[in-house]
């Protein structure tokens, strides 16, 4: 098993709770200093630099909000003169007012050396030649593998998003070893190459690197067939530091959490206490070794679970499970908290793809309503009412084991659920409260 | 002697029908029998077309949810007790029936009834043995 940084990736977690805890109550000091935003919230709960000694005081500090970076527009939060900046990326975000992240050389060098790490996780080395197919640009995901990718010393061939044939006359030409897209580009690319009656063969592709949007197992199952690689998953967040918060390694049990850099917490989004390892939450980062935009305690809105089992390939950072959702689609229905990813892994059961729907939840008589709408699938229709019935009551047993609460199934046509470009509508709340 | 089915899934919504019905029309597919089993939310539309492999193509890429499944048509006495000739045979040998449903056909004097059965090829067996006439779908097509 290669590792980048065997140091930090394999360290003990005694150690590692060492390294963090004297990192922690550095960058403490430095916000409360250097960051009016910060100090004024940590006054507010009666917090000074001092109290925080070691990760278990990290529970005790403020949370940070996306609506934190909107209101500080643009510059805000910086925790350094802006003459200390070298780099400046943004995102679009789907909602509102974009958010604006700023490095300072050390902080680009720290982007690398996570990066680094997730590109060695997929077998990548000196020998290597990365097509890296992000959007170069504002968007962090192209520069950001960019420079992970020369820190190991692989060729890199920075072609950005777009231009499938020349992507394809460029990966066969080049040799390319290594992929950098995201899941669905990737996918699209296996079509295109078969299409333009590429074999597998006449490729040298080994693995990829895919993230920036969720993805399926059974489409992580259909890259690797397809294109005759390892797909290798991975989950970055531009306010934390972009691609690179966590990378699988070739087990593909979890993404390892460079913690020397950033750390996670798992929270229940309701209560904000903090959850033990196993529970499903709300992960959280606190970033210990960034200059430009520290953070603390970000509340990302992604559902995760953490482990800290060491992993079968030797590194002992603690691994995030894939995001499994958002809590802003929670919803609480007769004070039971229900994510739609929850409703998702029930309908998963009942077929090979999940099936879309739609959660249509109302107000009766003081009472709430769930009702789940459920488009037909060739996989699943039948002619025979009788086994569709059947469907309807396994799905409605799934929802009631895993959420304790009565929903009404309904099956409807294929189609009939609004699409929305990117981020599926999957809620209609017509309680008026 | 087995007659092809094409089942399309409808939500309970006027106007649904009406849209099956004229997807195949478009492409010259007649319909020779028809029936619908529902629900308080969804139907079952069954039909009988002249081109049902066409008929399955043409339902799919309007958009509908389309499958098909192997029947049995019989020709049964148009008079009391007609079709519970033919039902105590399939039961006598233990042969459940799914669902059934009758058409009309051209003879006055005999029904044509369609029977959805566990076991098709062993259906047509019994039923043949007791001289009841199990219809050729080539026949029951062009009807
Ligand atoms: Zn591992």
């Amino acid at each position: 098993m290669q590792y980048w940084n065997s140091t930090y990736e394999c360290m003990s977690r005694e150690e590692m709770r060492k390294v963090q805890s004297e990192r922690l109550s550095n960058i403490v000091k430095k916000i409360y200093h250097n960051v009016p935003f910060y100090r004024a919230k940590m006054q507010k709960k009666g917090i000074e630099p001092g109290d925080i000694k070691s990760v278990d005081d990290l529970k005790n500090l403020p949370f940070t909000y996306k609506q934190d970076l909107r209101d500080n527009y643009p510059y805000g939060l910086f925790a350094v003169p802006t003459s200390e900046i070298v780099r400046i990326h943004a995102s679009s975000g789907t909602t509102g007012k974009q958010t604006v992240v700023g490095y300072t050389r050390r902080d680009l060098d720290t982007w690398a050396e996570v990066i680094a790490r997730t590109l060695t996780c997929a077998g990548a080395s000196k020998e290597s030649f990365i097509q890296v197919a992000y959007g170069y640009g504002l968007f962090t995901g192209g520069l950001g593998v960019h420079y992970g990718a020369e820190r190991i010393g692989a060729s890199v061939i920075p072609i950005s998003g777009g231009n499938t044939s020349r992507q394809l006359q460029i990966m066969k030409d080049f040799g390319t070893t290594h992929l950098a897209c995201t899941p669905s580009y990737a996918l699209y690319l296996a079509e295109e190459l078969e299409e333009a009656g590429f074999k597998k063969g006449d490729l040298k592709l080994k693995a990829g690197v895919f993230g920036a949007e969720p993805w399926s197992a059974n489409m992580r199952n259909e890259i690797e067939e397809r294109l005759g690689i390892l797909a290798i998953d991975i989950y970055g967040l531009s306010e934390v530091i972009g691609p690179g918060v966590a990378s699988e390694c070739p087990c593909k049990c979890g993404m390892h959490i460079p913690e020397d850099h950033f750390i996670p917490e798992i929270i229940n989004p309701e209560t904000e206490e903090v959850l033990s390892p196993g529970e499903k939450g709300e992960i959280v980062f606190t970033t210990i070794t960034k200059e430009g935009l520290p953070l603390i305690r970000y509340r990302t809105r992604d559902l995760s679970v953490l482990n800290y089992d060491v992993c079968e390939c030797g590194r002992t950072s603690v691994r995030m499970s894939k995001v499994s959702g958002r809590t802003d689609d929670m919803l609480i229905i007769r004070g039971v908290n229900v994510f739609p990813s929850q409703i998702e892994s029930v309908l998963l059961e009942i077929g090979e793809t999940a099936p879309h729907y739609l959660l249509v939840v109302d107000r009766v008589d003081n009472l709430d309503i769930l009702e789940i709408q459920v488009e037909m699938t060739p996989g699943l229709f039948s002619d025979e009412v009788k086994k569709l019935e059947e469907i309807e009551g396994k799905i409605k047993k799934g929802i009631e084991s895993t959420l304790g609460i009565n929903a009404k199934i309904r099956l409807v046509e294929p189609k009939s659920i609004e699409r929305s470009e990117g981020k599926a509508k999957r809620v209609i709340d017509k309680r008026k409260i | 002697m087995l007659v092809k089915q094409i089942s399309v899934f409808l939500e309970n919504k006027s106007g649904r029908l009406a849209e099956v019905t004229k997807s195949l029309g478009n492409e010259g597919i007649d319909i020779s029998a028809l029936s619908i089993a529902d629900t308080t939310d969804f139907g079952i539309l069954r039909l009988i077309v002249n081109q049902p492999e066409k008929a399955e193509k043409v339902l799919k890429e309007n958009g509908f949810t389309v499958s098909s499944t192997n029947v049995i048509a019989i020709e049964v006495e148009d008079k009391p007790g007609g079709l519970a000739v033919a039902l105590d045979v399939l039961e006598s040998e233990s042969i459940g029936i799914e669902y059934m449903y009758a058409f009309i056909g051209k003879s006055e004097e005999k029904a044509l009834v369609i029977l959805r059965v566990e076991d098709s090829q062993k259906a047509i067996e019994v039923l043949n043995n007791k001289n009841i006439k199990v219809i050729p779908s080539k026949e029951v097509y062009e009807l």
